[in-house]
């Protein structure tokens, strides 16, 4: 049913120092008393310093629970890490204890989240918010943590900073409030940020401004960034390299750029098939049929099987490997050599 | 944050007319006889006869006669006259003797309901599922389950005549230990309120999502808990507690009945006993407004402490 | 290949019954499993609650013991000899005499009926008058919303107790039968507040529905879509919240009678019970400890009972 084979993601050479971030073969699953959810099942990426890796997929994929299992900051119970690794500059950052574990979140990895209205605490002025990261965890005084917050909402560009420090979360509107969360995530100089569906809860235009936003305090801050999003749209412009996940697992791992010239798995394509395009007129918009599986059931063989146009039996009855592709690219797909040459078509 | 007062305060007056206008009406409103109404089934005298009229105009009639009567009956409420009651006392000069006595014992009833109460709530909240929890969940609907009129006297009994650990009436001049027992029953009920507010309220927000957030930034649970969790869960218990000290005032008919000790609610409990319609008026009307005054308070207490409502 | 077809449609089929899976938040995992088998599930949690059984085995007694009280009891309640005063228990008084010499137990067993009679009758005068605020607030919505949301905030602003003494001197000396409608007529329309609001808001959320639309275009007036589509949707939560309001009115009732103004004599009531056993606790406790013990047995059991149900049918917080 799960992959066990350990591999190094492909896609990238591992560099001489190992990877920044990397995750392996990571298995979560959620037990409820309705029974147990596997909602991780050996998901494997990695990102290293200065690039953007995007992870898409429906809600439910798993995307935001690999991050949150990153993060550690899991509701456990109900969620359970079974195995897998979480390698932070080489070390398992799931076998630290929590102490350690809490001195990397925040500093070493920071996440920013979809909603920042409830993400924000709606009692505190947003300038306390910033600042009680740093007096928090770096003992600064309250004049230099206010200080250093105006410094902060200066750079995610909040007009009027200093005038805005003492304003409640609900003051602000929705980019607006986005950047505040920015400004929080960045209050100690993390190296890797991680971004939950960042711009989901925004109007089209602020989502734009947000994502500029965000790629260039990653260029200038030197971070590097893992996009979290089912909107491929959002991808396309910021992301390096991209991780397609479903139903818990990678199914396909790929450069942006071949990723979406050629899709090599039957539910990327299905994706890319469902957003119009601008440059091709009168096509016609196909969905992907049926609905994200239950979690607690996972069909056998390919998950996606009983929602895949090219499904033959072996998809019912084997899982599928990643089946390595040329450029270091991976499908976890029977027929990935197929798909992608259909889709370059 | 002044608009959202000042249309509380307008709610306020308006419910103010409006209970007031009840009262009044249901008292004196299509009566045979109005003064026999007041007076019960009692002996009316002529002297009280005479008093009665000249203080509640009961020689003008109709409707017009009730309105002229009933604004007539405010004025006097407002400047703080309340008459006299059937005894032939100012109803004025017995509310000052029992206001404090009631004022101490709502608070230590109030004082019993946070400590155990609130404390209590936080940890359930915290520990949700736990044995704590669900212990307290069940102790708590045993006491919100069990009205007063029988935890009153059944605590009198045995704690105090049976047992003799506290002592079993107040008396008129009424001690703090004197004080205690009453004010514990008359907590009970606050802290099973407060105590299942809280824990609803701590549950709720340990699972929101700026706890997330609070936890991503690297803080401590210690700190999360105590200053993110607890900021937001305890707004609505201190609303609660806020409405919860007027209820207590005007709601300690019984106990003080019981435990006799002199309060407003042992006056209003004796005027109905003795059938005393003017004092009975009197101090409804005042509890009334004690009640609508200290909604108001909590309101705008809640405003305070609720930035998102400061700045409606 | 057909059978084939047959699994995908089957998991396809699986899915949609089950949880749509939205495990980025835990917390959802339970709610999206809640339009399955609401019912089935509350019922599946009801069952297991000890507290629910106890709770419906006590109302089941107490309603017994209204209705057929001379089950419970050969004595009559009325038979009272002066020279019996505070005597110890003997033929069928297993609790002994009160104060009047009547069998302590035979008057708590008989008081049952017009505590549960008060209760069930303003709990059920209370659902009444709190469907159809509730039903024309949330149906119409605007301007009815907005005068009847003002009317609950003012009546709730009521409180109880005071507002019952005011109404219950008015009634002075009558029969016992118009005691009893005056205290269920004043528990009633003093006690429908939180009854409304509930329906309110159970209606609000069932307007929304498809199938309320959908019954609109197809031309049902507004009474029928009240009758036929909303009030089976609002029915649910408006009977939990009634008993524990029936529950309520009981202790409410009770308290009423101790203090004088609610039920009196010849009607046999625990309240006026409890408070001559009170007054008279230093020669013998049994009179005030026997009706005290049934009134809390009652009004528990029903608090419980919709405690249970309600935690049953919104398990949020479990």
């Amino acid at each position: 049913m799960t992959q066990s084979a350990v591999r190094p993601t492909p896609a990238s050479p591992t560099p001489p120092g190992g990877h920044l971030l990397e995750v392996r073969d990571l298995h979560v699953e959620f037990r409820t008393h309705e029974g147990v959810a596997r909602v991780i099942n050996g998901v494997s990426y990695h990102l290293d310093a200065g690039e953007t890796l995007a992870v898409l997929g429906e809600s439910g994929s798993g995307k935001s629970v690999t991050a949150q299992a990153i993060m550690g900051i899991l509701d456990t119970p109900p969620a359970h890490v079974r195995s897998g690794q979480i390698l932070y500059r080489g070390r398992d950052l799931l076998t630290q204890s929590e102490e350690q574990r809490r001195q990397v979140r925040g500093k070493e990895i920071a996440m920013i989240f979809q909603d920042a209205l409830s993400a924000l605490n709606p009692v505190f002025p947003v300038g306390w918010q910033i600042g009680e990261t740093l007096r928090q965890r770096q003992g600064m005084s309250k004049a230099d943590a206010r200080r250093r917050a105006v410094e902060l909402m200066d750079l995610v560009k909040i007009p009027a900073a200093a005038k805005r420090l003492g304003d409640y979360p609900h003051q602000f509107s929705g980019g607006m409030r986005q950047r505040v969360m920015i400004a929080m995530a960045l209050a100690l100089d993390p190296k890797v940020l991680i971004a939950d569906e960042p711009t989901t809860a925004l109007d089209v235009t602020v989502q734009a401004q947000i994502m500029d936003l965000l790629a260039d305090l990653r260029r200038d801050l030197d971070m590097a960034m893992i996009l979290i999003t089912h909107d491929l749209g959002v991808v396309a412009g910021v992301a390096d390299r991209i991780a397609v996940m479903y139903a818990g697992r990678i199914v396909e791992h790929a450069d942006v750029r071949s990723l979406y010239r050629s899709p090599a798995h039957p539910y990327t394509k299905g994706l890319l098939e469902s957003i119009p395009r601008l440059d091709v007129r009168g096509q016609a918009l196909s969905t992907i049929k049926g609905l994200p599986p239950n979690l607690m059931r996972i069909p056998s063989g390919c998950p996606f099987h009983p929602r895949c146009p090219y499904v033959q039996q072996v998809c019912v009855d084997v899982v599928p490997h990643d089946l390595v592709l040329g450029d270091g690219r991976t499908s976890a797909c029977h027929f990935a050599q197929e798909v992608r040459d259909d889709s370059a078509r | 944050m002044f608009r959202y007062i000042l249309r509380r305060l307008l709610q306020m007056v308006l419910a103010f007319f409006g209970t007031t206008l009840i009262v009044y009406a249901l008292m004196f409103a299509g009566q045979g006889d109005p003064i026999q109404a007041l007076a019960g089934e009692r002996p009316v005298t002529a002297a009280q006869r005479a008093y009665l009229t000249e203080k509640y105009h009961l020689d003008a009639t109709g409707v017009g006669g009730f309105f002229y009567r009933y604004f007539d009956y405010v004025k006097s409420l407002l400047q703080g006259d309340l008459g006299q009651s059937l005894t032939g006392r100012q109803i004025g000069d017995i509310l000052q003797a029992a206001w404090p006595v009631t004022v101490k014992l709502a608070l230590i009833a109030l004082a019993v309901a946070i400590i155990f109460g609130v404390t209590a709530g936080v940890i359930a909240g915290i520990r949700r599922a736990s044995i704590f929890d669900n212990s307290t969940l069940v102790l708590t609907l045993l006491v919100l389950g069990i009205p007063t009129i029988v935890l009153a006297p059944l605590a009198q009994y045995f704690l105090g005549v049976k047992w003799q650990l506290f002592p079993p009436t107040a008396g008129s001049e009424p001690t703090f230990y004197a004080l205690l027992l009453p004010g514990i029953v008359l907590g009970s009920l606050s802290l099973a309120t407060a105590l299942r507010l809280t824990r609803t309220s701590v549950a709720e927000n340990m699972r929101a999502d700026y706890v997330r957030t609070a936890r991503s930034k690297g803080l401590v649970k210690r700190r999360i808990v105590s200053v993110h969790v607890l900021r937001n869960s305890l707004i609505p218990v201190v609303t609660f507690l806020g409405v919860e000290l007027g209820n207590l005032m005007s709601g300690a008919i019984i106990t003080e009945g019981v435990f006799n000790i002199p309060g407003v609610g042992f006056n209003l409990f004796r005027g109905i006993r003795t059938e005393d319609g003017p004092l009975v008026v009197g101090i409804v009307s005042v509890l009334v407004v004690v009640y609508l005054v200290s909604n108001l308070v909590v309101d705008v207490l809640y405003a305070v402490l609720d930035p998102r409502i400061r700045y409606e | 290949m057909s059978d084939f077809e047959t699994v995908a449609a089957t998991e396809n089929q699986a899915a949609r019954r089950g949880p749509s899976g939205e495990p980025g938040a835990p917390n959802q995992i339970g709610a999206a499993h809640k339009p399955r088998s609401l019912a089935g599930d509350a019922w599946r949690d009801l069952r297991r609650s000890p507290i629910f059984w106890i709770s419906l085995a006590l109302v089941v007694i107490f309603t017994l013991m209204a209705v057929i009280p001379g089950v419970f009891t050969t004595n009559d309640p009325s038979d009272c000899l002066l020279s019996r005063q505070h005597a110890g228990p003997s033929g069928g008084a297993i609790f002994g005499y009160d104060f009047q010499g009547c069998d302590t137990y035979s008057r708590a067993v008989y008081g049952t009926r017009a505590s549960l009679l008060v209760g069930a009758l303003s709990a059920l005068g209370t659902g009444v008058i709190a469907l159809v605020v509730g039903m024309l607030a949330g149906y119409f919505g605007r301007w009815i919303d907005a005068v009847l949301s003002r009317v609950i905030d003012v009546v709730l602003g009521i409180p109880l107790l005071l507002a019952a003494i005011v109404l219950l001197k008015r009634v002075g000396s009558a029969s016992p039968t118009v005691r009893i409608t005056a205290v269920i007529f004043v528990l009633a329309i003093l006690g429908w507040t939180t009854a409304a609001r509930v329906v309110r808001s159970s209606v609000i959320t069932a307007k929304e529905q498809d199938y309320v639309a959908a019954a609109r275009m197809l031309g049902a007036g507004h009474g029928r879509i009240m009758w036929r589509h909303i009030l089976p949707n609002s029915l649910a939560p408006a009977i939990v919240v009634l008993t524990i309001a029936l529950g309520s009115f009981i202790a409410a009732e009770a308290t009423l009678s101790f203090l004088g103004i609610g039920l009196k004599a010849p009607t046999i009531s625990w309240g006026q019970d409890i408070d001559t056993g009170r007054i008279h606790m230093r020669e013998s406790a049994t009179p005030l400890i026997v009706p005290s013990t049934f009134l809390a047995l009652t009004v528990l059991a029903f608090i419980m009972l919709g405690d249970a149900i309600r935690d049953a049918f919104d398990p949020k917080l479990r």
